[in-house]
């Protein structure tokens, strides 16, 4: 049986079944790298790695305004979360008394200003995921006004104030000090 | 003996209901036949179909899974032992599934490693595989509110496979993850370009870069043509249809992990990276819409929990009066849906059935009363509330909702 299989398999791999016969070829170390894989090049790199953290790290260039993002707000995403962002297919974005109010039955929303601890994941899903019918379609510029135009209408920053690589991780949301790391830890305790 | 289309039975159709006919041309093109006209009074009286080279259920089984916009249900009240099949693993996914060609998807490491390195699924393929048998739970899986609610409506968002893959381990050594890399973004290549932030030490421990699943390649709504597993954890962070691993120092705060898949606890606090599945349990069966018949009844559900094994399942047939310890179908394993049964006889009286499992740390699944003290309302994520069972007298079975 083992003669069958190695006829088959010439090249490796005898060394990991388990059978008796080649239990001693086992000892074979396993390789730190197997050298699979091939470098990333800088193209690859600039084109995948979209991602922003909340230090600022990954924001682009650019520099966006509430008055200009209330405009494409209106013409790209006004569609699924309703005028100014107050509510629609897509869930209100922006506090207003509709959100806070308590309905039964219905949890209420989530919007950027009672809920997002962090203000460069505004950018970063944006950028990252909408428009929802056309997912990556926004330039930068505009991910920056849209940014500017939620944090604006949920009243985190001023009107006049423009949003940056360097303004936005500066922004502080009011839901950040809300947040708590899990609590649980498994044994009889319910959390 | 019935008359059966001999163009039909030539055919070597492989389901009752879609058939090869012959064209004029001599091209095969399938067309639908009824299963009236295909079925036989007496099978014994004439030839069964020929071998086929993809086999499917028998007509008479209707699985389905229950989709909405953003999900579909396995149909849990309608499968046996511990094993989903493939096709009717729940999905759930934020901006459809999206039709990647496996020659053209690779998977970048980069961020905090010595060397960033590009995989392509042919590269995964050469490391050594790993298989492991493990459920994977979407962390919103609760519905209530009504007595007509099945398995399926209330936790139909938990799917048990076996996925096959590459260790991450063995890839993160590949890279060569830097001492201090505390976290890495999961990025997946779908419309949403979902992405979670998860500790470095889930990738050492136990965490899957999974190619395959039940023995063949992963059904593109599990993520073909590879996605990462994360054992135990909730389903979201089993990013799908993987494109990039970034290992850094710090979590990222994507949405999926701050205005998503967060839960309210209390005192206007917003618990986060809640990642371990509680122990949990359902009956199912009994259970809504089938009725029963009194006499004996195999009371059978499923158990599991993301902190290891399910140590016991008590079930109570007097709406938790009292509480008998079930049989546990093995096999038992970590992190996994483990099958149980209790023999139960029926009297025909009006009550209640339930269950509730008990893991390997000692946690008791807990009631809805429960969890609701425990976080001073419904969290919404990880509600794992024991489910209860009204056994009427007439034999009808209603989920019996959840009250404060």
């Amino acid at each position: 049986m083992v003669g069958l299989m190695v006829s088959f398999r010439p090249m490796a791999r005898v060394s990991l079944t388990s059978s008796a016969q080649t239990r001693s070829l086992d000892t074979i170390p396993t390789p730190v790298r197997f050298g699979f894989g091939r470098p990333v090049t800088a193209t690859e790199l600039t084109r995948l790695d979209i991602d922003v953290q909340p230090d600022g790290k990954g924001l682009p260039a650019g520099a966006g305004t509430a008055v200009q993002g209330k405009v494409i707000f209106a013409v790209k995403c006004a569609a699924c979360h309703g005028t100014g962002g107050t509510g629609g297919l897509g869930g209100a974005l922006v506090t207003t008394s509709m959100t806070t109010t308590a309905v039964v039955g219905k949890r209420p929303d989530k919007t950027i200003g009672t809920y997002w601890p962090y203000a460069t994941t505004v950018f970063d899903y944006i950028r990252r995921a909408m428009p929802f019918n056309e997912p990556g379609s926004l330039t930068d510029e505009e991910v920056y006004h849209l940014t500017a135009y939620l944090l604006h209408a949920n009243g985190i920053i001023d009107e006049k104030a423009t949003i940056t690589a360097q303004t936005l991780p500066k922004v502080v949301m009011p839901a950040q000090k809300l947040f708590i790391p899990d609590d649980r830890r498994g044994g009889p305790e319910i959390r | 003996m019935k008359k059966i289309n001999r163009r039909t039975w030539l055919s070597g159709a492989t389901t009752a209901a879609v058939a090869i006919a012959q064209t004029a041309t001599g091209k095969a093109v399938q067309v639908g036949v009824p299963i009236e006209q295909f079925w036989s009074d007496d099978p014994t009286k004439q030839p069964g179909t020929p071998p086929s080279q993809v086999g499917t259920r028998s007509p008479f089984e209707k699985l389905v899974k229950s989709p909405s916009e953003i999900s579909s249900r396995t149909p849990l009240q309608d499968l046996h032992g511990i094993l989903t099949p493939s096709d009717l693993h729940f999905e759930r996914h934020h901006n459809g599934v999206p039709a990647i060609d496996p020659a053209k998807h690779e998977l970048l490491i980069h961020g905090m490693v010595d060397k960033p390195l590009v995989f392509t699924l042919a590269d995964l393929k050469r490391f050594p595989s790993v298989s492991r048998i493990a459920f994977l739970e979407c962390s919103g899986n609760f519905r209530t509110g009504k007595e007509t609610l099945s398995p399926q409506d209330i936790c139909g968002l938990t799917s048990q496979s076996e996925w096959t893959g590459v260790s991450l381990a063995t890839l993160f050594r590949e890279v060569g993850v830097k001492p201090g890399a505390r976290w890495f973004l999961a990025e997946g290549g779908d419309a949403a370009l979902m992405t979670r932030s998860i500790p470095v030490q889930k990738g050492w421990d136990d965490a899957i870069i999974a190619y395959a699943q039940n023995g063949e390649a992963l059904r593109p709504e599990q993520g073909y043509p590879v996605r990462l597993f994360l054992p135990g954890w909730e389903g979201n962070t089993s990013i799908k249809w993987l494109r990039r691993l970034e290992l850094g120092d710090a979590p990222w705060q994507t949405r999926e992990e701050t205005s998503k898949y967060t839960e309210a606890v209390g005192d206007g606090k917003i618990r986060q990276f809640s990642f371990d599945i509680d122990a949990r349990s359902i009956i199912t069966f009994p259970a809504y819409p089938a009725p029963v018949q009194r006499g004996w009844i195999e009371i059978r559900g499923l158990a599991w929990s993301g902190r290891g094994t399910i140590e016991r399942v008590e079930v109570s047939a007097d709406a938790g009066k009292s509480w008998q310890v079930a049989t546990l179908q093995q096999p038992v394993l970590d992190k996994a849906h483990t099958r149980f049964r209790l023999l139960w006889h029926w009297n025909g009286d009006e009550t209640e059935i339930m269950s509730r499992a008990i893991d390997s740390t000692g946690y008791v699944q807990p009631t809805f009363r429960q969890l609701l003290d425990a976080r001073g309302g419904n969290s919404g994520y990880h509600m794992n509330p024991i489910t209860a069972w009204q056994i009427k007298r007439d034999g009808r079975v209603l989920h019996r909702p959840e009250t404060r």
